[in-house]
């Protein structure tokens, strides 16, 4: 039996959205800010990027307590979770500006391979959760010597 | 009224309308911030990613403050898919509040900045005991 469920339909709705909006967007980094629906969801924003043969995912999380910080890698997926701590003990009344969001996050990364997940290296300075994942074996390129016959 | 109050550029400063647009290599973020009162000081709290210490300065003059942040790194190798640009930031504040100029204190860790910006003797709360 399948429940209506209001929220889930919003859900499948906003999903709907995103993916019209990803192909119209320019340059998405930029556009991102003006549209609550994708940029609400999308903490922190990302960096991927493939050098030689390793993945470089960079997180834009300043802030972020280093001891909440957490990485967890399967297969071809990265998950960066942590929490960024609101200024404690301050009454709403003695703000003059709170812009900064806090609060915690979990956000998954798909890569185009599979990563070896003992040897990746992760390092959170300047506010950047910088993440280094070295391609699994298999994903790697490999050179095949042509015999000639 | 509120002790920290926008000021005019608060996003990019102006350029002249001369300057060679492909010239314009700089673009400005403006960081966000927390600013709140306690009883004896000024909090600011700037979110500053990439920022180090060198490529920061902070600038209190005549009522106004002044963020000014440069960053130097960016994600390496080919990148794929790309969210964020690190941007120089830049941001200014008119704080009409006296401050201590001399006691300002900064600090910077884990991408944000904490300035501290205590009031000056003759703006802080006073107790005034009454006489009966």
């Amino acid at each position: 039996m399948v429940v209506w469920d209001p929220f889930r339909e919003l859900e499948r709705l906003r999903q709907e959205m995103d993916r019209i909006f990803e192909g119209v967007l320019p340059s998405r980094g930029w556009a991102l800010e003006f549209m609550p629906g994708v940029s609400a969801r999308r903490y922190p924003r990302v960096n991927v990027a493939e050098q030689n043969d390793q993945f470089i995912v960079e997180a834009l999380a300043p802030g972020v307590d280093p001891e909440t910080l957490d990485v967890t890698v399967k297969d071809n997926l990265v998950t960066l979770s942590g929490e960024k701590k609101a200024p404690g003990g301050v009454k709403p009344e003695a703000f003059h500006r709170n812009e900064r969001a806090a609060g915690r996050f979990v956000r998954t990364v798909e890569l185009p391979a599979d990563v070896d997940a003992g040897n990746v290296k992760a390092v959170y300075s300047d506010g950047i959760l910088q993440v280094v994942l070295p391609k699994a074996e298999e994903a790697k390129p490999r050179k095949i010597s042509i015999e000639v016959g | 009224m509120s002790a920290v109050e926008k000021t005019v550029p608060e996003t990019a400063p102006t350029k002249a309308t001369t300057e060679e647009v492909t010239r314009q290599a700089e673009r400005y973020a403006v960081p966000l911030v927390d600013i709140y009162e306690e009883e004896d000081k000024l909090v600011v709290l700037a979110d500053l990613p990439g920022v180090k210490k060198d490529g920061l300065s902070i600038q209190v003059e005549q009522g106004i403050l002044t963020l000014d942040g440069r960053v130097q790194r960016d994600t390496p190798g080919r990148v794929l898919v790309r969210e964020f640009t690190l941007t120089p930031f830049f941001r200014q504040f008119r704080i009409t509040e006296a401050i201590d100029a001399d006691k300002i204190r900064a600090s910077l860790k884990n991408g944000v900045l904490r300035l501290e910006l205590p009031k000056a003797e003759e703006a802080k709360p006073r107790k005034i005991p009454v006489e009966t």
